[in-house]
């Protein structure tokens, strides 16, 4: 079909590509931030945010505000949003905007498990969970006690039971577990959202699979790091890496027997997108790099805009809105706690 | 606004649609103290419209910063005042005064104190209601699972007597196995424990799935549907929900039972474990059957009327000597129970209406005052955003604002201003200056009720440029006109002007209200439509028609059969016995054969009559422009040239058309015009109309072959030179004028020193002469429509008519013909009246937009924006 979307996509598509580009120009633009940026404290950052799509959801806060108040609006604008576009959706466009939750589900499933095993309320970590990761029976998940119980109890019901199969031990949970449950589970899902988008074929599947590809380079780096100096071994740590994406397999291979961050640069290096990652950062240093990640992310999210006819631009809005939340509760924050100085360290901007 | 658009009589100067108001950039200075006065009264005049000076702040930078903060949470609280009264039913005062001078902070602690009050108030209300709630759920437990309880013994029993008899009657020949197992004694069986509640309806399955797989199937589940919806005691909503039993083993499953429960809402009420126990009790004390039942109840009755103290010994010592019923015990325990549920529930119930009234009370209130406050706070936050828009001196003593005013605005603008420094005390008083600028101003029309609708379609195509002609002045009179080209047919007419007169007689009521939509756009339309209906009756008569049928209204028909065989409709028989119908079409040619190709030749010419009409009218509107405008150029290359070209080929049409009909010649116009432009040489035989004609049409074509050149070349040189020349002068002239001025100047913008670019000018003079002589034919085609249109509408009409209702009439069947009737009233109502209207109207409106406006109007200006009260008080956020 490739090359022919043009003739076709709009009659289910159209309009929810229209939605999904009229909701981009209401993205924060560099203007915006820089003005929120100099914020005096959270009621100014309502006003300037009451000019944006924001405005209605915050209108009718009371004048303490929280920045947990912020995000929870702001999110339930976006978890709004979401839902009215997977409304209109029709196969397999719906089929595509689930996939983009089952990341959030993945992590509220790691979050209320840890959270149980260090005696948290079930309600409270509820609370925080992402609402767009929300299934039905999540709260049950306190219940169990090893991983294969909280497949049997709950996950086999939810659209994570496939990702499952890979990690089911009757070891009980501990924080170890749980993070490597969580990263078999991305990995699982990462290959599966890719199978699926090499399945819709066209700019879908090339786009997508850029952007997916850089979520699963992303990853292994962030696992490589986080597990230097763990008792995770290198087999172990090498069946972590999503099994395409730029890094694979020679990479990983490279990735597996990295001891420190430097080695990780070094294996980075290697390979000419993320040479300019690397190469803004100072040796050993690995604070900047979430950044530095995400900006590029943000980058390749805009660009996935500059072609028409494809799905990715839903997920490259979704992630952008994530970003943008991010980046507003980042400046919220700071200015909540006045540390005003440190507001532009992590803001991504879009436009 | 309103009151200029409401007086129209003496106060105002004349009205005048053609050019838009002459406006004015003025300064003004206030003083700080009197700034909010001031532009409080400026709000009240509506004739300023501020520009913003502090485009580059973001809002928080501004000066007035803090106070449109405390405006926002004002707004809040009467939000959620509003939203309060709602959903009580408490609905706001109507105020008729509105001038009550009410000081913005009282009415912030007001306004605090009764937010305070009203939480508290709902918070206590939340928490009775919660109780209550979760008692009508125990209730609704207890009854469920009471019902549940006694089925199953009933069941139970049944089973265990059925087992005996069984025993008795045939011993040995049962396996034995089997009867074993039956006979276990359910006294003996392993001690279960169990949880009631309920849980929401939608999550009943899985609630059930899981708890089944938590507990490896070791569970016994039992749901029941409550029939009414519930409110949920957490959530405070109405929701469909389930009464469970749920039977287990063990401590582990009934603390992962517990936990399931809490993750999926489902609220646990105590069916007393002594209750359950009792049950057991009961049921090992009392195996005999069939005592008296009435008794019981009776003594249920003495018991609920003596109270709900130490009736239990009693029960259990009265059951014990005259082994009552087990079941019947059972049922009468939670009955008790039931009875102390529902004696709290009416007690609770008691407290919450006195709750409610009291907030109802403080919401009437509130309703009292409430129209008021939020008028009150929505001018402020207006003051406070108009106030933002002005820029603080940097003496910081005074606030400088600009913005557009019409010219006859200005004294009342000087005095609004006098009148706010006096009545702030301000010791110095408030100056107003006149700015010179090379900037556009708005435009501004001052419009009635008549005229706004028919201003509002002129300004849908483009609000007009600054002081340009205003094509509102005869879309009046012709858009009314053409539209009832297309729609003529009294009958109609009439239909039309009787709802559009409901409409108008109605306004005053109608404006206050809230319309759907479409009839918003009705009652926007009203003059509109009263003048189309108007106008289309007009049409009816001179087509003679009324829904299709022809009245000789004005005198019988000028034609009389020749004799008896010309009744089937042929024209050919029929003799001139009188004058001349004297008022549109001789109703005898209705029906007729040769009815259709008259009306066409007839519709048809008159539509290129009136298109040539309105088009060399918006060819004259361009010459006023240029006029106005003092340009030369756009006399002597745009509107000459083009009158030329337009009327020595449409215009000669016309006048051929116009002969035709007063000598009745029969000369085929067609090829007179095309055989004008083929061969110009030709003898026109027995197509021409008058002498000389072939002279006169080699002149026409000659300049209309002329004046294409003429409106295409020398314009741009012109322009050229022109601004060659001022370019020249300017570079002098600069250096006389004042600091003061250039400093305006370059306020003002850079649309002084515009670059000439001439290529670029050539080619727009080339796409507008092309498009003009292209235009001046696909135009007149346009009009075409006219004709289409009006011969859509007769035979529509004339099918329902005919199809509909004439033939229903010759079915001689009362029932048929009520049915007929109601299908053509339908019909005209549904595809005539709206549908038709609709279509009409919208070619009305291209006619408008497209064949008349191009010819003149350039529709590029913004429209004035003063900042007034009037808009306030009913724009709903």
């Amino acid at each position: 079909m490739y090359g022919f979307e043009a003739l076709t996509f709009n009659i289910h598509g159209g309009y929810l590509e229209a939605i999904a580009r009229g909701h981009r120009a209401g993205l924060l633009t560099t203007a915006d931030y820089n003005n929120l940026c100099q914020c005096e404290n959270l009621d100014d950052i309502k006003m300037h945010l009451s000019a944006t799509k924001y405005g209605s959801y915050l209108q009718n806060e009371p004048s303490p505000l929280h920045t947990t108040t912020i995000v929870e609006k702001c999110t339930l604008k976006l978890v709004d949003d979401y839902k009215h576009m997977l409304c209109q959706a029709t196969e397999p466009m719906s089929t595509f905007l689930e996939y983009i939750r089952y990341g959030h589900m993945i992590d509220n499933v790691v979050l209320i498990v840890t959270g149980t095993l260090h005696e948290r309320d079930v309600q409270e970590l509820i609370e925080k969970c992402h609402p767009l990761g929300m299934f039905d029976s999540i709260a049950t998940l306190a219940v169990a006690q090893n991983m294969r119980e909280l497949y049997r109890l709950v996950l086999v019901d939810t659209p994570l039971a496939p990702y499952f199969s890979e990690c089911l031990t009757s070891e009980d949970l501990d924080d170890m577990n749980i993070e490597i449950m969580r990263n078999t589970l991305y990995k699982a899902y990462l290959e599966d959202f890719y199978k699926f988008c090499q399945k819709l074929g066209g700019a879908t599947a090339e786009i997508m699979s850029d952007l997916l590809a850089f979520e699963a380079d992303r990853r292994a780096v962030n696992i490589t790091i986080n597990s230097i100096g763990t008792e995770l071994t290198r087999e172990d740590r090498k069946k972590l890496y999503s099994n395409f994406g730029l890094l694979y397999p020679y990479g990983h291979e490279e990735l597996a027997i990295c001891e420190d961050i430097d080695q990780v640069r070094g294996v980075m290096e290697k390979y000419p997108p993320y040479q300019a990652i690397f190469s803004k950062m100072s040796y050993g240093e690995s604070q900047m790099l979430d950044k530095a990640f995400y900006e590029e992310e943000v980058r390749r999210l805009c660009l996935a805009f500059e072609q028409q006819f494809h799905y990715a631009v839903f997920f490259a809005y979704m992630r952008l809105r994530e970003q943008e939340i991010r980046n507003l509760m980042w400046i919220s924050e700071c200015v909540a706690q006045n540390q005003k100085s440190r507001i532009h360290d992590s803001v991504v901007y879009m436009f | 606004m309103a009151e200029i658009r409401g007086g129209g009589g003496g106060c105002c100067p004349p009205m005048d649609l053609m050019r838009s108001e002459p406006m004015q950039l003025v300064q003004v200075i206030v003083p700080m103290e009197s700034a909010h006065l001031t532009v409080s009264y400026l709000g009240d005049l509506g004739l300023v419209q501020f520009k913003d000076l502090n485009a580059g702040k973001s809002p928080f930078q501004r000066t007035y910063a803090t106070q449109i903060k405390r405006c926002g949470e004002m707004a809040r609280k009467i939000r959620f005042f509003k939203d309060q009264m709602s959903k009580a039913g408490v609905s706001p005062r109507v105020i008729l005064d509105k001038d009550i001078d009410i000081d913005l902070d009282d009415v912030e602690v007001k306004l605090g104190e009764l937010e305070a009050e009203l939480v508290e108030i709902n918070a206590n209300n939340d928490k009775l209601q919660r109780s209550y709630n979760e008692l009508v759920e125990y209730k609704l437990v207890l009854e469920k699972a009471g019902e549940f309880f006694a089925s199953a013994h009933r069941s139970a029993t049944a089973q265990q007597s059925e087992i005996e008899s069984q025993q008795v009657g045939e011993d040995v020949l049962e396996t034995p196995l089997l009867q074993e197992e039956k006979s276990v004694d359910p006294t003996k069986q392993v001690k279960l424990g169990f949880l009631t509640g309920l849980v929401p309806r939608e999550k009943s399955m899985v609630f059930e799935r899981i708890l089944f797989r938590a507990t490896r199937g070791n569970i016994f589940i039992r749901q029941s549907v409550i029939e009414e919806s519930v409110v949920d005691p957490n959530s405070g909503e109405k929701a469909e929900k389930n009464v469970f039993v749920v039977f287990y083993s063990g401590e582990r499953a009934k603390s992962k039972i517990l936990k399931i429960c809490e993750a999926f809402g489902a609220n646990r009420y105590p069916f007393s474990e002594e209750l359950g126990r009792q049950a057991q009790m009961m049921s090992e004390v009392c195996i005999i059957f069939g005592c008296v039942s009435d008794f019981v109840y009776y003594l249920m009755h003495t018991v609920s009327i003596q109270g709900r103290v130490s009736c239990r010994p009693v029960i259990y010592l009265l059951s014990a000597m005259m082994m009552v019923d087990s079941q019947k015990l059972l049922t009468l325990s939670s009955l008790l129970i039931m009875f102390q549920v529902s004696g709290r529930l009416a007690e609770l119930k008691t407290t919450i209406s006195a709750g409610l009234d009291h907030r109802k009370i403080l919401l009437e209130t509130i309703g009292d005052k409430f129209e008021q406050w939020n008028l009150k706070v929505r001018k402020e936050k207006a003051i406070y955003h108009t106030l933002n828009m002005l820029s603080l001196d940097v003496t910081k003593k005074c606030l400088v604002g600009e913005g557009w005013s019409p010219l006859f605005a200005a004294p009342e603008i000087q005095e609004a201003l006098q009148r706010a420094a006096v009545d702030s005390n301000s010791q110095v008083g408030s100056i107003l200056q006149v700015l010179r600028t090379k900037e556009m101003p708005p435009t501004f029309f001052r419009t009635n009720k008549f005229t706004t609708a028919f201003q509002e379609i002129v300004d849908a195509y483009g609000v007009a440029k600054y002081q340009e002609a205003n094509p509102t002045v005869f879309t009046i009179v012709t858009f009314p006109f053409l539209f009832a080209v297309m729609f003529g047919d009294w009958g109609h007419g009439i239909c039309l002007l009787l709802a559009t007169m409901y409409l108008i007689l109605r306004e005053k009521k109608l404006s206050s209200q809230k319309l759907g939509d479409i009839m918003e756009m009705a009652f926007g339309g009203r003059y509109v439509i009263f003048m189309m209906s108007l106008f289309s009756i007009y049409t009816g008569l001179i087509y003679n028609e009324f829904f299709s049928i022809p009245y000789p209204l004005f005198s019988p028909s000028a034609y009389e059969c020749r004799d008896a065989s010309c009744s089937e409709a042929t024209t050919i028989g029929l003799i001139k016995t009188r004058d001349t119908y004297p008022f549109g079409v001789d109703p005898v040619w209705h029906g007729t054969r040769s009815e259709l190709p008259f009306l066409n030749s007839l519709k048809m010419k008159m539509s290129i009559l009136l298109g040539v009409a309105q088009m060399n009218l918006g060819i004259i509107m361009s010459f006023c422009n240029a006029k106005f405008f003092k340009s030369a150029v756009n006399v002597w290359f745009q509107f000459v040239p083009q009158m030329i070209f337009l009327n020595c080929l449409f215009g000669y049409l016309s006048v051929l058309i116009i002969i035709k009909w007063c000598t009745g010649s029969q000369a085929d116009l067609y090829h007179v015009m095309i055989y004008m432009f083929l061969s110009p040489m030709d003898d026109l035989g027995e197509n021409q109309l008058f002498p000389n004609q072939k002279t006169v049409q080699l002149t026409f074509l000659f300049l209309a072959l002329v004046s294409v050149p003429w409106m295409l070349l020398p314009k741009p040189f012109i322009l050229k030179k022109q601004h060659e020349a001022r370019h020249q002068g300017q570079s002098y002239a600069q250096l006389d004028e004042t600091d003061e001025s250039l400093q305006v100047e370059t306020n003002g913008g850079s649309h002084g020193h515009e670059e000439f670019e001439f290529s670029e000018i050539f080619v727009h003079q080339l796409i507008h002469t092309i498009e003009f002589v292209l235009g001046a034919v696909s135009n007149t085609a346009s009009y075409l429509r006219l004709w289409a249109l009006s011969l859509a509408h007769s035979e529509l009409s004339s099918v329902f008519y005919e199809k509909v209702l004439l033939m229903a009439w010759g079915f001689n069947n009362i029932f048929i013909l009520i049915v007929g009737i109601l299908v053509f009233i339908f019909a005209t109502v549904g595809v005539l009246l709206v549908m038709e209207t609709l279509s009409a109207f919208l070619h009305a409106l291209r006619l408008h937009w497209v064949e008349y406006q191009n010819k003149f109007y350039e529709g590029d200006g913004y429209k004035f924006a003063p900042f007034t009260f009037t808009l306030v008080g009913n724009e709903d956020e």
